[in-house]
């Protein structure tokens, strides 16, 4: 029975468990492996390991980054509009939580829902540009799923790929990502003109790849149309899922991308800021999940051109899969991002 | 950043990662990436030049509290001896730092425009 010290760390669920140092260091190793074995992308070094392993083993409740590597924060979905209302949010954001960036966004955060809407949220965000002095930007998610019947207009492709009607479901999610690709720029387009500093595509390929190619020629419909308009594209998952699985952009198969390829892709399409994600294995330690996260993004962020802000939000980037943030653990989460991946922001 | 309560999260990033916004610079600093996709250092430089301080000035929050009174960039209000009434904020601040950064303003050139000035 070993004497090592046990130390307090968090499952992927946000639950405490205790590990000893070896413990943790197995599976920063494990967290390594899933994740170069699966994307081929290199391992950590053991200089990064290493640091990674004194970040999660030290009994603190909280860790930080030095002064002076501070990074600039994005807070897409800014506030929860229940206290007090969309605009309040907003400035409480930007005076007393030390937001760089600020988001209005509309509770269904669906471009698709959003168009329906979009003179309100236009004078909304007109009135919150009067008050604010940090940038502002308009978030939504592409979520391509709302075109499929019965909520949208088009064949519903989860149902038509188990019955093998394989043509049919491709044929749907192209016109779907046409559809959103066009509700996108044009939702854009409206809060440009009404004031906006930039917009927020949440959660690219969250329903695959037609989902991210709908997302990229809307970034390329927005940076032709509004040239000053900055664009931040985040993912949704580390990996695109191939729901149709034969669509392109310029010339890239879109289906099985990982960060490092995504990024290329978003910048190409005109996005200024990038946002990867790696979703938290919830049954794994928050060891194994930062590991493996740093792994599959490092690449992403030393190739690419354009800044990359990690997606380090409730279930992804290593930070718990818990209602209640543990700030021991999203601390620990923003640190090695910053540490680690020199990422440009979160 | 991603969603989560704020104090568990939000407040969680500032204080242990975040550039402070309009605290410090991190609001300026911002600009640069989402309008020009500048990367964290050449961005974190160009303000620096702008301003006339080093990068690791835009992160602290008593030295930029000065910077941001002196050039009229906008300052964080929350009562008692921290309000200010006569410097600029707001829209007011971000005609100042579309000037100081020599960056165009989405909001404040339509300002601009439907005012008339």
């Amino acid at each position: 029975m070993t004497t090592e010290e046990r130390i307090p760390t968090r499952l992927g669920d946000g639950t405490l468990l205790t590990l000893t140092r070896s413990e943790m260091r197995a599976d920063i190793e494990a967290g390594v492996e899933a994740a170069a074995k699966r994307s081929h992308v290199p391992p950590l070094t053991p200089d990064e390991t290493d640091h990674l392993l004194d970040i999660c083993a030290s009994r603190a409740r909280f860790s930080s980054v030095d002064l002076g590597s501070e990074v600039v924060l994005s807070i897409d979905g800014t506030g929860g509009q229940l206290v007090a209302g969309r605009q309040g949010d907003l400035l409480t954001f930007e005076q007393y939580l030390g937001a760089d960036i600020v988001e209005l966004y509309h509770m269904d955060y669906s471009f698709k829902a959003v168009k329906t809407v979009l003179p309100f949220e236009r004078q909304s965000l007109k009135n919150a540009q009067q008050a604010l002095t940090v940038p502002l930007q308009y978030g939504a998610m592409p979520d391509l799923g709302r075109y499929s019947r019965p909520d949208g207009p088009v064949a519903n492709w989860s149902e038509l790929l188990p019955l093998g009607r394989i043509a049919e479901a491709r044929a749907a999610q192209e016109e779907a990502a046409e559809m959103a690709a066009r509700d996108i720029a044009f939702v854009a387009e409206g809060v440009w003109e009404a004031g906006a500093d930039g917009i927020d595509l949440d959660t690219c390929g969250a329903a695959g790849d037609a989902d991210l190619l709908a997302a990229l020629s809307a970034a390329r419909a927005i940076r032709d149309r509004c040239p000053g308009m900055g664009v931040e594209m985040g993912m949704a998952s580390e990996m695109v899922l191939g729901m149709h699985g034969e669509l392109e952009w310029q010339g890239v198969r879109l289906a099985g991308l990982w960060p490092h390829q995504q990024v290329k892709l978003a910048a190409a399409a005109g996005a200024t800021v990038f946002g990867p994600a790696v979703n938290v294995d919830s049954t794994k330690s928050l060891p194994w999940n930062l590991a493996r996260t740093l792994t599959l993004c490092k690449p992403c962020c030393e190739e690419s051109q354009i800044p990359v802000h990690m997606n380090v939000g409730m279930g992804v980037g290593g930070v718990p899969m818990a209602v209640r943030a543990p700030v021991d653990a999203v601390s620990r989460a923003a640190r090695a991002c910053v540490d680690i991946l020199n990422v440009d922001g979160l | 950043m991603g969603a989560g309560d704020p104090l568990g999260m939000s407040a969680t990033h500032a204080n242990a990662a975040g550039m402070g916004g309009m605290r410090a610079a991190g609001d300026l600093v911002a600009r640069m990436q989402m309008t020009q996709g500048m990367r964290l250092p050449a961005a974190k430089q160009y303000v620096a030049d702008r301003l006339g301080l080093s990068p690791s000035d835009l992160s602290d929050a008593p030295t930029m509290h000065e910077v941001r009174g002196e050039l009229g960039l906008g300052r964080i209000c929350y009562g008692g001896a921290a309000l200010y009434p006569d410097q600029p904020s707001a829209m007011e601040a971000k005609f100042r730092i579309a000037e100081v950064l020599d960056v165009p303003v989405n909001c404040v050139e339509r300002f601009r425009a439907n005012a008339g000035v």
